[in-house]
């Protein structure tokens, strides 16, 4: 193991690897950034050229400030993947909780129908969640979007926590409760901070796909005041003519949350790998 | 006063029945414990007295209080795990202090308790440390540590020391030994490890399949064990047994007797043929065989017996124990 680690060449190897798999990874980003810094006609020519004097422009970012209310749309991209995220964790991990912790009648069928939503895909649904929405007064508006990602999520975030705490050894819960913590406590202070790791991946996994749908956003809140931002580009893709400039100028914009919130859990997620190799 | 008294305590698993009608007294500051092989049922009867489980028949009086429906912390003990079980994610000053502070207890009243705590098991140096950077021994010292703040009436310890090296286990079981002393709680040890049960105890409980088979003091268990389960489990080398026709034509007893009990002797009564010798200096631990059985005899001194060779061994009727077909003592 060590001697492994000592070996230069092994090194190189690994930290070649890693690196050519980093460039993999970002390169289309990378295309997506350079091109939303030229001009259309540069997009064309040479899209693999970085911007120069002659090919810089901002139209693109221009047209994107000036048509649509771009910052609003953002911002409700923001609210809905933030908020699904956090009601997905902890209902997700509540829910987890008591199948991992407690000894219940019917727990293995309750696990059971927890999970069943991981194999049957939520769009298939559409049409008796509108009919839904539409009763409850809830289209156009971000609650809509908000409880079905938080549905959509789920099932899977309670499959992969509740494994990861029954891990959690049992006579650490007893010596708590021996301490007087109580369930709650036992909750929050000790079992929680134990999972961090699967939390983060639970929040990285869904987030993604919450930021990027399209799907229900257009059905189910349209309206000016609730278009997200995947939502919000589509009037730059036309039938006929597709504005490259704007799309890509939005895109650009639209990475960068994302990647915070990346950073942001996966800090977490190694914060939780080494204090959960504390035992 | 009783610090802990079981009265007809049974609990079962759905079907199963791990524990069947369990009656022990442990009297204030009294040191007991409990022995009995793997799966015997030591650690469920140990979580029903802290309440980690509820016992399905039967009382649980702490104190000469009954605490059935009281949670473990309101319980007045303290558990230290096989296991350890400090918080991974707490340093080492705050695994101790955290029960406190759940009992709301003011900061100088903490600060206090852990600092005697920490002066009794010298863990002073490492109060900031989590519990991934200390070893072993520190870890159980820690988990000793965080049951002593509490200052508890009856300490509960399940197989402590199971998890350590032989050399660190026997200081370790003198520290306890010590800490009974210094502190003059109650305390029920937990241990399949018939050297610490007979070490440390007041009172020795053996279990076997859920059932108490006897309950005494160390001495009077080795002297004067009820039935061939508690005579066979106490005493290292264990007892021999032996069908009493060997002895007397027709006799269909069993006899036990004590490896200590056997000597060399010229006309000693059975024939045997060494089978591997264990040489520990002080004693010398012969194993040998008399037809199919096989009987250890421990010799005070060194011997130059060989593999293979014929003895003699004697000993004196007054020293045999008699069972019958079912392992009962018959005096
Ligand atoms: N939660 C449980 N559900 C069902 N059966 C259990 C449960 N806990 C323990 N048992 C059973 O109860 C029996 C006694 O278990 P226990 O842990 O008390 O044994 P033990 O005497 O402490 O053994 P060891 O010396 O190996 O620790 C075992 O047969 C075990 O399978
Ligand atoms: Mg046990």
């Amino acid at each position: 193991m060590s001697q492994a680690r000592a070996n230069p060449v092994n090194a190189v190897a690994m930290h070649g690897a890693l690196i050519l798999y980093t460039l993999i990874a970002l390169f289309p980003v990378f295309v997506i950034l350079i091109n939303s810094f030229k001009t259309r006609k540069a997009i064309f020519r040479e899209p693999l050229a970085l911007p120069d004097s002659d090919s810089f422009s901002l139209i693109g970012y221009e047209t994107v400030m000036k048509q649509g209310d771009f910052f609003l749309y953002f911002q409700n991209s923001m609210i809905v993947t933030v908020v699904s995220l956090f009601f997905i964790l902890l209902f997700g991990s509540m829910a987890a909780f008591a199948l991992a912790e407690y000894r219940f009648k019917g727990n293995m069928l309750m696990g059971l129908y927890l999970a069943l939503g991981i194999m049957i895909p939520i769009r298939i649904g559409t049409v008796a969640i509108l009919e839904m929405m539409v009763a409850t007064g809830l289209v156009n508006t971000l609650w809509a979007l908000i409880l079905v990602y938080t549905a959509q999520g789920l099932p899977l975030a309670v499959f992969i926590l509740s494994e990861f705490m029954r891990q959690v050894s049992d006579d650490l819960k007893s010596a708590a409760r021996v301490d007087g913590l109580s369930e709650y406590a036992i909750f929050l202070r000790l079992v929680l901070p134990l999972v961090r790791p699967a939390m983060a991946t639970v929040a990285v996994f869904n987030m993604i796909p919450i930021w990027n749908d399209l799907w229900f956003p257009l059905i189910l809140a349209p309206s000016e005041e609730t278009k997200t931002l995947t939502l919000g580009s589509q009037v730059f893709i036309g039938q006929f003519v597709t504005n490259w400039n704007a799309v890509l100028s939005a895109l650009s914009m639209a990475i960068l949350p994302v990647l915070v919130l990346y950073v942001i859990f996966s800090r977490q997620l190694i914060r939780g790998l080494t204090s959960g190799a504390v035992k | 006063m009783a610090a802990l008294s079981l009265s007809n305590v049974s609990k079962s698993f759905g079907k199963v029945e791990v524990l069947k009608d369990i009656n022990i007294e442990v009297e204030d500051g009294e040191f007991v414990v409990f022995v009995g092989p793997s799966g015997c049922g030591k650690s469920t009867l140990l979580r029903v007295i802290a309440g980690l489980e509820d016992a399905t028949t039967g009382d649980v009086q702490i104190g000469g209080v009954v605490v059935n429906h009281t949670p473990p912390s309101r319980r007045g003990i303290a558990m230290v795990f096989q296991s350890y079980a400090l918080y991974p994610h707490l340093n080492v000053y705050k695994n101790m202090s955290l029960a406190l502070k759940q009992e709301r207890q003011s900061k100088a009243v903490i600060e206090a308790r852990v600092a005697k705590a920490c002066r009794m098991l010298n863990l002073e140096e490492y109060l900031d440390r989590y519990p991934s950077e200390l070893s072993g021994g520190q870890r159980q010292r820690v988990a000793i540590g965080r049951a002593i703040v509490r200052e508890p009436r009856l300490f509960l310890f399940d197989e402590p020391l199971s998890n350590l090296d032989a050399a660190l286990r026997m200081n370790t079981r003198l520290e306890i030994a010590g800490l009974h002393d210094a502190l003059g709680a109650s305390m029920i040890y937990v241990t399949h490890d018939q050297t610490e049960a007979m070490t440390l105890a007041d009172k020795i409980v053996v279990l076997r399949d859920g059932r108490v088979e006897q309950a005494g003091s160390p001495m009077e268990l080795y002297n004067n064990p009820a039935n061939q389960f508690v005579a066979g489990f106490l005493g290292s080398p264990s007892m021999n047994f032996l069908p009493a026709g060997f002895i007397a034509k027709g006799d269909d007893r069993t006899i036990g007797i004590r490896p200590e009990d056997l000597q060399l002797v010229e006309e000693g009564s059975l024939t045997a043929t060494v089978q591997h010798v264990e040489r520990l200096g002080g004693d010398t631990n012969v194993i040998a065989r008399v037809d199919e059985h096989k009987l250890t005899a421990r010799l005070f001194g060194q011997h130059s017996i060989e593999q293979g060779q014929t003895i003699r061994l004697g000993f004196s009727a007054q020293r045999l124990y008699y069972f019958d077909a079912q392992g009962r003592r018959l005096s």
